[in-house]
């Protein structure tokens, strides 16, 4: 009996376990999209910032408004991000500030995209490379991230922002920080 | 009505199938001839079957029956009739009836093709495959049904195919990629079979190895068209994002790549046996792996399927089943395999083993790459990405080795060499490639970056070595011109492929490190410079579509002040999905492409274009279809046929004497 042969199989049933758990995670409502970020508790990493409309030069104060802030992170090319839109603009109705990261984006069609279906940002940054999607961690888009009024990372959601996941998962968050802000 | 036919014909196939996977399976077992044969007219009774089903599928979406919740979701009553009809396999539940139905024509291929095996043989590759489409079809009806209709409230009009999807490649991508992930069955199946038998002659080796090619072109072919159409069509510029998707078809890709070299060395040496027997099932599995990997909703990709829990277990069941179970078979009984063994450490054999491995590297990194951020999460270390930057430096890395490999190994001789006999022209190449990998990238474009340095050189390095090849094979017995004409057509094929792998590499060095892109604004009228090349702006007239708003920009395109030529660049605003999509403008060269994609209106006449230089882009996928015209010629060489004619001329001597005496 050559043991060798059996070594496919072992890698083969680890990599099953793997999948295996992942599957009942999902199940059990962990979405593999609900990625924790690395950051959490620590600054958002603001390097060259270039606003998608003027292409004016921002620093890291653009993330310390002393007001708990949503960085979400889209693209035109995402059709996910088209689903969330709407909802974003209902939330800057509520006055919730938004900041948006257009990540690995046509500008043109990012303007063409704000200009049809509203504009839910305070301001837009343009990360044409990804570069800041780099340093944030992003997966893909759409991506929302929870700053405190320091420019403190928070809270992660990958996925769409939609009423459910903004009452059960965002908002909590979001209220208890601008509690403390107070 | 017709939907209900349809069903009614899946329902048929699988009880078709359970049939096919016992009955000539059994038969072979027990040695009966009766049930043996019966492997033949189930196979073409289950290809009929699921045609029936399929053709079904068309016609509910060529009707537009609203009636059918899967055209809600993919039609509408403006999509034109090509779309319309290629939306059949453009979402999860119709692609997968894609996939089955190419498997049953891959079965009942095999099944025509076959007349000159043994029955035995025969009767247990069907019955194989037979197993395989039982796992899909209980997968399609039971959790994926493309017939469930949406009664009582059907709606007037259906959503829209995806605007990313509408398009030419649509129609020609998934099915070559599904032909290729599908074909690697019938090489799996031939593995099976030889395993249960116990029975490991080249015999199957050489068997298989057509259809191992046939299924290779086929993914070659569905590969290069899927990354020229990300390329064109998705308006990135990129021609590879080593997204999972991409990488789960890039997987069995370099497998099937190390099963073809390897069942050379089977068939011709008889060495290497159990190994090709693992790499034909490691192919075909990960060809299922990325089946489940798109639609289970495992990893997060910009084309994975919409996911559901109950598809990812019941895939990961079958998973279990099929490649647990063959390799479980294959640890059992592997032990029995006897490979002959005998050559030395520098010999064809050697280097054809150092090629799998370095392909077999390549697939570990893509592997891990793909699962890392998974397995990562899981032991509880936190969320990581994996990007472009770890495989395109990976690959790099892998690339060099392989290049050099790929270059001398058709010049060493099977069984043992001396290294000193190919000194001379391999000390040549190499001296050639460093100057030319030095002098050309600074000759074509005044400056010079060590990846395409190195591009440059492992493509020189190939194609001098491959040209010395050619000459010395083809004088070796005549005049040069008289042997060129003798060469089989398996060589020229090898001569093809390996050339296609120089201008793929080629193609990547230059456009990674050359292109150039540009945003600018522009009024009609103005023009901008980019690689000596003018591009002025004419204007914008309307061109509007069956189902979208649309806006044409001409741009006229001057080299050394000669007109060179005129790009059309579209932007549409598809109204049903009110989606925005681009429909870039591409003058393609030979040594470059010029690429145009508008942009916005910016105001007073002005608009934002997006221009791009693009510097040999076109060598990546041209050298993709040279691999597959390599294959190709392989595929039809002499000795295949030439094998055929035999066994049967066999046979028609052996019935006479047999009957007679």
């Amino acid at each position: 009996m050559n043991k060798k042969l059996y070594l496919p199989l072992i890698v083969f049933l680890l990599l099953i376990i793997a999948f295996f758990v992942q599957l009942q995670r999902n199940s059990q409502g962990d979405d593999p999209k609900a990625l924790e970020s690395a950051l959490i508790g620590k600054p958002i990493p603001a390097k060259h910032l270039t606003d998608l409309f003027d292409a004016k030069q921002h620093d890291d104060n653009l993330f310390k408004q002393g007001k708990p802030l949503l960085v979400n992170v889209w693209a035109t090319w995402c059709p996910t991000c088209y689903a969330e839109h709407q909802y974003l603009n209902e939330l800057k109705q509520q006055g919730i500030d938004i900041i948006g990261i257009n990540y690995k984006d046509n500008s043109a069609k990012a303007l063409k995209w704000l200009k049809d279906l509203g504009n839910p940002y305070q301001t837009v940054i343009k990360d044409e490379k990804g570069a800041f999607g780099l340093d944030l961690g992003v997966y893909g888009a759409p991506e929302t991230f929870i700053v405190d009024g320091n420019g403190i990372i928070h809270y992660r959601h990958a996925g769409d922002v939609n009423p459910r996941v903004w009452q059960e998962k965002l908002e909590p968050v979001y209220r208890k920080l601008a509690e403390q802000q107070k | 009505m017709i939907a209900e036919l349809g069903n009614y014909a899946l329902a048929l196939s699988l009880a078709i199938s359970l049939l096919l996977a016992v009955l000539p399976l059994w038969g072979a077992e027990k040695g009966n001839p009766q049930l043996m044969s019966l492997a033949r007219p189930m196979t073409y009774g289950l290809f009929v079957s699921l045609s029936v089903a399929f053709a079904a599928l068309f016609y509910l979406f060529a009707v537009n029956d609203f009636s059918v919740q899967y055209v809600v979701n993919n039609s509408n009553t403006s999509l034109p009739i090509a779309y319309r009809l290629s939306a059949v396999w453009g979402s999860h539940e119709g692609s997968l009836l894609l996939w089955i139905w190419l498997l049953t024509l891959w079965s009942a291929a095999v099944a025509l093709f076959s007349k000159h095996l043994p029955q035995e043989a025969v009767a247990r590759v069907l019955g194989i495959m037979g197993i395989i489409t039982i796992g899909f079809l209980i997968f399609v009806l039971f959790t994926s049904n493309p017939f469930a209709r949406t009664f009582p409230d059907f709606p007037v009009d259906g959503r829209e195919l995806n605007p990313l999807l509408q398009d030419v490649g649509l129609i020609f991508h998934p099915p070559l990629l599904y032909m290729g992930y599908v074909g690697f069955s019938v090489a799996f199946a031939f593995s099976i079979a030889t395993l249960m038998t116990g029975k490991l002659d080249t015999a199957w080796a050489r068997w298989s190895r057509p259809w191992t090619m046939a299924a290779w072109i086929f993914l070659t072919l569905g590969i290069v068209l899927g990354s020229w159409w990300a390329y064109y069509e998705l308006g990135w510029g990129g021609w590879w994002f080593w997204d999972p998707v991409e990488n789960a078809s890039l997987m069995p890709w370099l497998a099937g790549t190390a099963l073809l070299h390897s069942l050379a060395v089977t068939e011709k040496r008889a060495a290497f046996k159990a190994w090709t027997v693992l790499l034909a099932i490691l192919a075909f599995s990960l060809c299922l792996l990325g089946t489940f990997l798109v639609r289970s909703g495992i990893l997060v990709s910009v084309h994975a399927f919409a996911s559901d829990p109950t598809r990812g277990l019941y895939i990961l069941a079958y998973l279990v089943v099929v490649i647990g179970g063959s390799l479980v078979l294959y640890a059992y009984k592997g032990s029995q395999i006897r490979s002959r063994d005998n050559y030395q450490r520098y010999s064809r054999e050697s280097l054809l083993l150092l090629n799998n491995i370095l392909l077999m590297t390549a697939l570990a990194v893509v592997l891990l790459g793909t699962l890392l951020p998974l397995v990562h999460k899981q032991l509880g270390l936190g969320s990581i990405s994996v990007g472009a930057p770890f495989f395109n430096q990976m690959f790099m890395l892998i690339m060099i080795p392989f290049a050099f490999l790929l270059g001398i190994g058709p010049l060493v001789k099977w069984r043992r060499d001396q290294v000193s006999a190919i000194r001379k022209p391999v000390l040549i190449s190499l001296a050639v490639m460093l100057i030319l990998g030095i002098f050309l990238p600074h000759f074509l474009h005044d400056q010079i970056t060590v990846s395409a340095a190195l591009g440059v050189m492992m493509a020189v390095f190939i194609v001098m070595l491959a040209g010395y090849e050619l000459q010395q094979r083809a004088t070796h017995r005549s005049g040069f011109f008289r042997g060129v004409g003798k060469l089989s057509r398996s060589h020229w094929g090898m001569l093809f492929a390996h050339l296609g792998v120089a201008m793929t590499v080629w193609g990547i060095a230059f456009s990674q490190n050359y292109s150039i892109e540009r945003d600018v604004r522009m009024n009609v009228g103005d023009s901008v410079q980019i690689a000596g090349y003018e591009f002025k702006f004419q204007g914008i007239s309307d061109a509007n579509g069956p189902n979208y708003l649309g806006g044409k920009a001409q741009v006229e395109v001057f080299k050394n002040g000669k007109p060179e030529t005129t790009l059309y660049a579209e932007k549409r605003f598809y109204t049903v999905s009110k989606m925005s999509m681009t429909e870039a403008a591409i003058d393609w060269g030979f040594s470059r492409d010029l690429y145009v994609a508008l942009g916005e209106s910016l105001g007073n006449g002005a608009w934002a274009l997006r221009l791009y230089y693009k510097p040999f882009i076109r060598w990546i996928w041209l050298g993709g279809l040279f691999m597959a015209f390599g294959g190709l010629l392989c595929m039809l060489d002499r000795r295949y046929r030439f094998a055929a004619l035999l066994n049967k001329g066999a046979n028609a001597n052996h019935h006479p004497g047999t009957s007679h005496e």
